[in-house]
């Protein structure tokens, strides 16, 4: 059976499933009920000074639904840890003492001044907790007060506050991330250069769920009013994916530990951030919808899927797929697909056709020969792949590579090696490189 | 006397409860919520077939689209555009063998999105709104209509030209508008009053003047109509019924099941009516089950469908056939009624022959013969078209009225729609698309 273990700046952990700091990691009562759950590590709740911050007594979540209520996204507006810090270090110590085979880990926001991070450093870890997380990554309400994103978007800010930490304490420092800037390796880059041992990515990103339109305020609201908050859930999952994915293949980060966050849900998720180099990931939203449970089911996908591969361990996979994420210019131009649609499973819905005859190439047929029939015109087939996403049948429509002949739409022989951008003759540049 | 050739009928088999639980609403409707996760289960398809197979060409769809949306009341709308009978429809339509047998998800999973319910949910919504009438008048044209039958091609036919501008009467034989929907549909598809409901729906529009009470060639005459009106459209049904052709069929206990489901629509009390311990309908058709289902649910404890041909004859769709299995009914194919046991007056059993189709295809008897108790004998074997009103102003095809297309008769004031013209298929969705057809035809030949 795989090894799930994880070695993760020396933080160990009997798998690679930590709950992200948030509320679910606020109390001692939560964080044992994750153990014995099988959660392999925590990301206690963000701790700061005293006096201890205070939330909003009205609504702190909000959550975008199906039809059916399937939680989509979450938001919240709540802020880090309401509780007095004394009583949250005196948990994380009878608990890390507790569940010594678990990692856990200690968020931390306080304002960005060195004396503030260099009197609390040491009160934490004096907890025996393994390890810190700089929270730079809320977007709401601590943010006001010039810290959480508002320190993340700023990174000569994170680069100063993660050289305190490395200064202050002897424990493995992770900086969370936000994702609400423009380059998210700015920041990854500052908080290397700062000394930091990983980064984690991504906390929330500015939302606002909805409007409602009889009372004509957003939500979640509190009494009439309305703030945005950090979004989260399987929505954002591709956004995450993309942010890990742009820090590990990075030169200047490259090698850079990540906790990836954003979306998990089950243990496929967890193994597409492990394949983009995590080397841990952590969850919130899925274990707010549904409690501590699921995390055995992540773990045994995990395991079920790493033996059907022949993987022992999590680093056997970790990483994977890094070097298939590249830049557009570099993407093989010669690379010609057709959509073929599988006539005995298609169930004549009609959504490839009109998707591609109204939006896009006008390459799938809606009759033939007077019996509606849908069918790939490969002389207008640009391999867009929007049918093969619109169609409601698993592998009905699939994208066929082109390796001999002449592609019927530009009459053009296929090419079998490889070519982009950078050498195209449209390309201008490429053209200057010629002369 | 023996037991058996004692006819036993009688008024209040069930206890009072009974009666209110065997005759609610047989489909409960959708929630809300059910309607919403339903709704995602269409996928809103291109060219869609259900749209195709709806003999009104409803845009289901797009209706479907709009429940998704959270907006029923919109989905309505979209329904009635097409069918103004569409909260009818979608209690007893066959969906089984119109939309949903050809929705893409019967072809991909054999599980249907459940069309007829959605529709339900979305016109029940509009109506409990009480929303405003959907559709507003045309300015008047001055033109006037007669409308025989408050039926459903009567009162879809009104409704469009009312619509249009011109001003309708509809002249109804019976007490009540409807037609089989008020008279002929088994209750516990149309719960509540809901015919009554809906005809009250059709007439917000305005325009439209109902007299009970006047049949044609009694009360009112074609040649009358045809010089007072300026078209006249015929939604006259079938007043007759296919008799047996037995000795003994005037017994008590020998009854036409159309009329024993318009009285037993009509009845105040159900525990009133007289039903027999034993019953055998005889019949393949939806007034057969309807007849059967409804004996069994007023306490009938054997009740039996005797059907001349085999199952995949039957009118009755294979739906409606499983409801009566699952209630309880045998039914029996090759069956054809051979005699009637008559004693004292009432019928006490029917002997039935077997058939076969012999090398021809031609049904003949095989000689053999089965006697079933019955205490009392409802016949369901079709209705009759009536031509002696009509007087001979149009012309017939096998005693149905001859209509082209746009349901223009011979005559060229008089167009018809429903279950009285030829080559209909005697479903109420046909009948409503025959007068939303006929009227658009009328509304052009008089503005030409």
């Amino acid at each position: 059976m795989a090894d799930l273990s994880t070695n993760f700046l020396g933080i160990k952990s009997p798998n690679p499933f930590w709950l992200a700091s948030a509320p679910p990691t606020d109390k001692a009562y939560n964080v044992e009920r994750a153990f014995e759950a099988g959660w392999g590590g925590v990301v206690w709740k963000t701790v700061g000074e005293d006096p201890q911050v205070v939330n909003v007594y009205g609504p702190r979540y909000g959550a975008l639904l199906g039809n059916d209520r399937r939680v989509i996204g979450f938001n919240n507006i709540e802020l880090i840890s309401d509780r007095p810090l004394k009583t949250n270090l005196d948990e994380i110590r009878r608990v890390k003492r507790a569940w010594p085979d678990r990692a856990v880990v200690v968020s931390i926001m306080v304002p960005c001044e060195e004396a503030s991070w260099k009197r609390i450093l040491p009160m934490v870890e004096d907890t025996g907790c393994d390890g810190i997380e700089l929270n730079f990554g809320c977007p709401h309400g601590m943010s006001e007060r010039g810290m959480g994103s508002s320190v993340g978007q700023v990174p000569e800010y994170i680069e100063m506050v993660a050289r305190w930490c490395k200064t202050y304490s002897k424990l493995p420092v992770i900086v969370k991330l936000t994702p609400n800037i423009t380059d998210i390796r700015y920041p990854a880059r500052a908080a290397k250069a700062g000394g930091a041992d990983a980064v984690s990515l991504i906390n929330t990103i500015n939302s606002i769920m909805g409007v409602d339109l009889a009372t004509m305020t957003m939500s979640p609201s509190v009494d009439k009013q309305g703030s945005h908050g950090g979004y989260c859930g399987t929505a954002v999952r591709p956004i995450a994916l993309n942010m890990v994915a742009e820090i590990a293949r990075d030169p200047q980060t490259r090698g850079l530990p990540i906790s990836g966050i954003g979306g998990v849900q089950t243990w496929r998720d967890a193994a597409e951030f492990i394949a983009l180099g995590c080397g841990t990931v952590q969850v919130c939203t899925a274990a707010m919808t549904y409690g501590f449970k699921i995390v055995q089911e992540m773990a045994q996908g995990l395991s079920d899927w790493m033996d059907e591969k022949g993987y022992e361990t999590i680093a056997d996979f970790q990483g994977r797929a890094v070097p298939n994420v590249t830049d557009w210019q570099y993407l093989n131009l010669n690379y010609v697909t057709k959509a073929k649609i599988d006539q005995d499973l298609c169930i004549k819905c009609g959504r490839c056709h009109i998707a591609c005859e109204d939006t896009s190439h006008q390459a799938i047929t809606s009759m033939v020969d007077g019996v509606r029939h849908f069918e790939v015109m490969d002389d207008e087939c640009v391999g867009c792949n929007l049918c093969v996403n619109v169609c409601p049948v698993d592998d009905c429509i699939t994208m066929v590579q082109m390796t001999e002949g002449a592609d019927p739409r530009t009459g053009r022989a296929i090419d079998n090696d490889y070519a982009n951008w950078t050498t195209h003759p449209n390309n201008p540049m490429a053209k200057q490189a010629a002369e | 006397m023996t037991e058996s050739e004692m006819s036993d009928v009688r008024a209040n088999r069930l206890s009072g409860a009974d009666y209110a639980d065997n005759f609610s609403d047989i489909h409960p409707p959708l929630t809300p919520h059910e309607a919403l996760v339903e709704a995602d289960r269409c996928y809103f398809c291109y060219d869609a077939p259900c749209m195709t197979a709806c003999p009104t060409s409803i845009d289901i769809p797009m209706f479907i689209r709009k429940i998704q949306a959270a907006n029923p009341v919109g989905s309505a709308k979209t329904i009635f555009e097409q069918n103004i009978m569409g909260g009818m429809c979608a209690r007893v339509c066959p969906t089984e063998t119109l939309c949903e047998e050809v929705c893409v998800r019967e072809t991909a999973e054999g599980k249907p999105v459940k069309i007829g319910l959605l529709q339900r949910y979305a016109t029940d919504t509009f109506m409990e709104r009480e929303q405003p009438h959907p559709f507003s008048r045309a300015a008047p044209t001055g033109k006037k209509i007669a409308v025989i039958g408050a039926g459903p091609a009567g009162l879809s036919c009104a409704h469009r030209l009312a619509i249009k501008g011109h001003d309708v009467t509809v002249y109804e034989a019976r007490e009540k508008a409807g037609g089989l929907n008020e008279y002929g549909i088994a209750s516990y598809k149309t719960t509540n009053d809901f015919a009554q409901d809906e005809v009250e729906f059709i007439l917000q529009i305005g325009g439209i003047t109902i007299e009970n009470g006047k049949a044609l060639g009694r009360d009112i005459t074609l040649e009358q109509l045809t010089a007072d009106f300026d078209a006249v459209f015929l939604g006259l049904g079938l007043p007759g019924v296919n008799a047996l052709g037995l000795e003994g069929e005037n017994a008590a206990g020998v009854i036409d099941a159309v009329d024993f489901i318009g009285v037993l629509r009509q009845a105040e009390d159900l525990s009133q009516i007289e039903i027999g311990r034993r019953i055998v309908v005889i019949g393949g058709g939806m007034t057969a089950i309807d007849a059967a289902m409804q004996s069994k649910l007023l306490g009938a404890e054997e009740v039996t469908v005797a059907y001349r041909r085999g199952q995949e004859h039957m009118n009755a769709s294979l739906y409606e056939q499983e409801l009566a299995q699952t209630h309880g009914i045998a039914i029996r194919h090759w069956l054809m009624p051979d005699s009637l046991h008559v004693s004292n007056g009432a019928v006490t059993a029917i002997t039935l022959e077997r058939t076969a189709l012999d090398a021809g295809g031609k049904l003949v008897g095989t000689g053999e013969k089965v006697t079933i108790e019955a205490d009392q004998v409802f016949k369901a074997i079709g209705q009759t078209p009536d031509a002696g009103p009509l007087a001979g102003s149009v012309e017939l095809e096998k005693g149905r009225i001859r209509v082209d297309d746009q349901r223009r008769t011979s005559h060229k004031k008089i167009w018809a729609g429903g279950d009285c013209v030829a080559g209909g298929e005697d479903l109420t969705v046909v009948s409503v698309e025959d007068g939303k057809i006929a009227a658009e035809s009328i509304h052009k030949a008089l503005m030409a």
